[in-house]
């Protein structure tokens, strides 16, 4: 493998990894803060009880999160200085706001809320756990306006002597459309995440009879933020798509393999064969209109095919192959809805045992299914940035440089292949540790609340 | 003064907070196992830091992104020259973030000795390369015209390079030992007040030859300027101070003496920002790896906004856990029968 190769699967693989963190601190924090503020207006101890059981699955989460990120930031300039140096001006602007704007934020205050329970005034208190909140979602924010800045470049002119971009106006950067519905999409898919988790792990306790009182109000408040949640992601992800086939028309085209233009257009459910060697692959239960749908928003809308595409990008940026690995963006695009399908449907039936005052605790099958469940949105999650990322290939920039031109000069085969090693296996310890360490703790017992005439008690704080 | 010059300053002053914040957390976490005396003990030290470390290590990150910002051209030289020794940097934060976390969410012997041993291991290699990545920018590292590293992994092993590292591990050091003298109680706060008075005539010689090593690596003659002067100064008070047991002053020197040694290295490379060995042509400088103006106007604006906010709540931060950790805290809890109704 070329260095090339090497650079892609090692930011590939930690960008993946990072992501699987990413949404369910997000997400979590979210909920948690939700819990929290339950019960500072109730004074009912199972929310106090539910705020530090979850908060404690957050933290374990958060630890990983937060080093793997520093491994996205420093891996730009290790194994991408040319693009680093080329793009710099615009793209290295959001990160620093994130930083000043977020990262300090979300790590300042959450510092405060895990030791300062017997420290802070109880008001204050929860406040800190809605400024971590607002930090994770920020953090969001600028890192995806960065991003929508490689799928759609805006808001730069190129610098005559250096040939370099340069930014002329932030507004557009963080106005980007792609930027927009991207964030609003992965803020959905992030609360999505977090309230699959803890249904699937409230499920699990309600299945055991640990504490069902209390894990009924959990997984009641899990389905009722999933399942607008799920909906709204799947709505918003389709306006995203209509966005992406405006500005990236090969990564939809590549999406449903549709090598030729058409109008309409369906959309198949699976197909046998495809990729980027063989063009005609088994299309296997083409639904009528729903890639026009996808695409353009109208019922009869003309997708353009990859071959149109091709030719158009090789007038306008010289010979090359522009097509993306299609093979990748066919069944990323199925994973991610069927997952989301998935997760509606799991959100539908829990809506509907509450719907008819069923006990929740006493619906064994649906429990089985939630628990279970957890593992579709991380599916759904990965499969989603692999079908924008890859999608964007073979640029670095839409339109502005190739991800071939974006490597380190300096930076040898060897090196990279070093890194690769050490942090696959440091990853793979982590995740090891990781996932035993949450599962170990979903699975624990649910600590003692305070006594309900108690209720003005300081509650400890959540040491090391 | 210029757009460029003031983003040269505020990444150095993002360095240089970085080290004073992260140094003593570096400090501790290097220290906490010898300090700690038993688990109760060790548990205070960590607990001392517990809610401030992560807050600390988002200055490292805002340095990075900073320069990437502000200096693509730096950013990109160096990070992917310095590449093998970053790879070591990472894996080492990496396991000193999580230590803090997985270390007392088992209750195991071994487990927990296994993490002591990564927060140890991992809290000496940041510093150590940290301190000679910053050296090298000054020492020199093979650079040619298109701005790219032309070394090996060995090359960046320069001796003056190594010497930074192990002053700033040293530095760190006093300065955690410190931190703990001053936020902790009983044996954990004797014993590290009695390592640290151990380790402070040590850190003294260092950054005394520190001090005129710098001057003679950027060529500016034996003679320290005021800001190494005052590094030594600083160190100096700090060793007598601890002697004296007074250490809260202690604290205020070895930070003095940490921000001025960091920010010795950024002043003595003004203006330029990596220094070739190859040719003096072939330095980079806050010119020639700066972004467009506008760029700039638009990350000062929002640095202007938000730095002083950011001071404002860590230093709340500081305030609300400005109360000394008590070890009998972590103490293994009474059996509940015991436990008074």
């Amino acid at each position: 493998m070329s260095q090339l190769d090497l650079a892609r699967l090692q930011f590939a693989m930690t960008s993946i990894y990072h992501f699987l963190f990413v949404p369910v601190t997000i997400g979590l924090a979210f909920l948690t803060a939700l819990l929290q503020t339950a019960w500072h207006r109730s004074n009912r101890p199972e929310y106090l009880r539910l705020t530090r059981f979850f908060g404690t699955l957050l933290l374990i989460n958060v630890a990983v999160g937060v080093v793997t990120g520093l491994v996205q930031e420093f891996q730009f300039g290790m194994d991408w200085s040319t693009y680093s140096r080329t793009v710099g001006d615009v793209f290295g602007a959001p990160l620093a706001m994130e930083g000043l704007a977020a990262f300090f934020l979300e790590s300042t205050f959450l510092g405060l809320w895990v030791f300062g329970w017997d420290k802070l005034p109880r008001r204050v208190h929860l406040a800190t756990i809605w400024a971590v909140a607002a930090g994770a979602s920020l953090s969001a924010a600028f890192i995806m306006a960065a991003n929508s800045w490689m799928q759609h470049p805006v808001g730069y002119t190129i610098n005559t002597s250096t040939g370099r971009p340069q930014l002329n106006d932030i507004w557009a950067v963080l106005t980007n459309p792609v930027f927009l519905w991207g964030y609003v999409h992965v803020l959905l898919a992030s609360l999505v995440t977090a309230a699959v988790v803890m249904l699937g792990v409230s499920a699990w306790q309600l299945r055991r009879g640990n504490a069902p009182e209390v894990f009924k109000s959990s997984a009641r408040l899990a389905l009722i933020v999933l399942t607008p949640s799920i909906v709204l992601a799947m709505f918003v992800g389709s306006e995203l798509g209509v966005v992406e086939a405006r500005y990236q028309p090969m990564k939809i085209a590549a999406a449903e393999a549709q090598w030729t233009t058409c109008q309409p257009c369906s959309f198949s459910l699976f197909q046998v064969g495809g990729g980027n060697d063989d063009k005609t692959p088994t299309k296997v239960i083409a639904i009528p209109h729903l890639l026009s749908l996808l695409a353009t928003n109208s019922w009869n809308g003309q997708v353009t095919g990859l071959n149109e595409v091709q030719s158009s990008y090789e007038q306008q940026y010289g010979p090359g192959n522009y097509v993306p690995n299609v093979f990748v963006q066919y069944w990323a695009m199925r994973v991610m809805a069927y997952a989301a399908v998935g997760i509606m449907g799991v959100a539908a039936w829990g809506i509907w045992l509450l719907w008819r005052k069923k006990r929740l605790a006493g619906a064994t099958l649906f429990l089985r299914l939630a628990v279970w469940a957890v593992i579709l949105p991380f599916l759904m999650n990965t499969a989603g940035w692999l079908l924008t990322e890859s999608g964007r290939q073979p640029w670095i920039v839409q339109g502005v440089q190739l991800t071939k031109n974006g490597v380190s000069p300096s930076v040898s085969t060897t090196s990279v292949a070093i890194s690769l090693v050490a942090f696959l296996l440091l990853y793979g310890a982590l995740a090891v540790v990781d996932v035993v360490l949450m599962m170990r703790y979903a699975r624990r017992e649910l600590a003692a609340g305070p006594a309900a005439e108690d209720a003005e008690a300081v509650v400890p704080a959540m040491t090391y | 003064m210029t757009l460029v010059s003031t983003w040269f300053i505020l990444i150095a002053v993002l360095w240089t907070g970085f080290f004073i914040l992260e140094g003593f957390d570096l400090g501790v976490g290097m220290l906490h196992g010898v300090v700690g005396g038993d688990e109760a003990g060790r548990r205070a030290a960590i607990n001392t830091i517990g809610p401030l470390w992560d807050g600390n290590e988002v200055w490292l990150v805002v340095a990075g992104a900073g320069m990437f910002a502000a200096f693509p051209g730096w950013y990109a030289t160096m990070f992917s020259g310095l590449y093998l020794a970053l790879v070591v940097l990472l894996a080492a934060l990496i396991v000193r973030g999580v230590s803090f976390e997985f270390r007392g969410k088992v209750d195991g012997q071994r487990w927990r000795q296994t993490w002591d041993w990564l927060l140890t291991g991992g809290s000496l290699f940041v510093p150590l390369l940290l301190g000679v990545g910053l050296g090298d920018l000054l020492a020199g590292l093979p650079i040619d015209s298109s701005q790219e590293y032309t070394g090996s992994f060995l090359d960046l092993l320069t001796p003056y390079g190594l010497f930074v590292g192990v002053t700033f591990v040293l530095l760190c050091l006093m300065h955690g030992g410190t931190f703990l003298a001053l936020k902790t109680t009983d044996h954990v706060r004797t014993r590290s007040l009695h390592l640290t008075r151990r380790i402070a005539p040590v850190t003294c010689v260092a950054v005394l030859v520190f001090a005129v090593w710098t001057q003679v690596t950027a060529g500016r003659g034996v003679l320290p300027n005021l800001l190494e002067v005052t590094a030594v100064l600083a160190v100096v008070a700090g060793a007598w101070l601890l002697a004296e047991g007074r250490e809260g002053w202690a604290f205020a020197a070895s930070t003095v003496a940490i921000a001025a040694s960091v920010s010795s290295i950024f002043t003595e490379l003004y203006p330029r920002v990596m220094v070739s060995s190859t040719s003096s042509a072939f330095d980079l400088t806050v010119h020639n790896t700066a972004s467009g103006t506008y760029a700039l106007k638009v990350m000062t604006v929002v640095a202007v906004i938000l730095l002083p906010v950011v001071l404002a709540y860590q230093a709340w931060t500081y305030h609300v856990f400005r109360a000394r950790v008590r070890p009998e805290d972590f103490a293994p809890a009474v059996p509940a029968a015991a436990e008074p109704s």
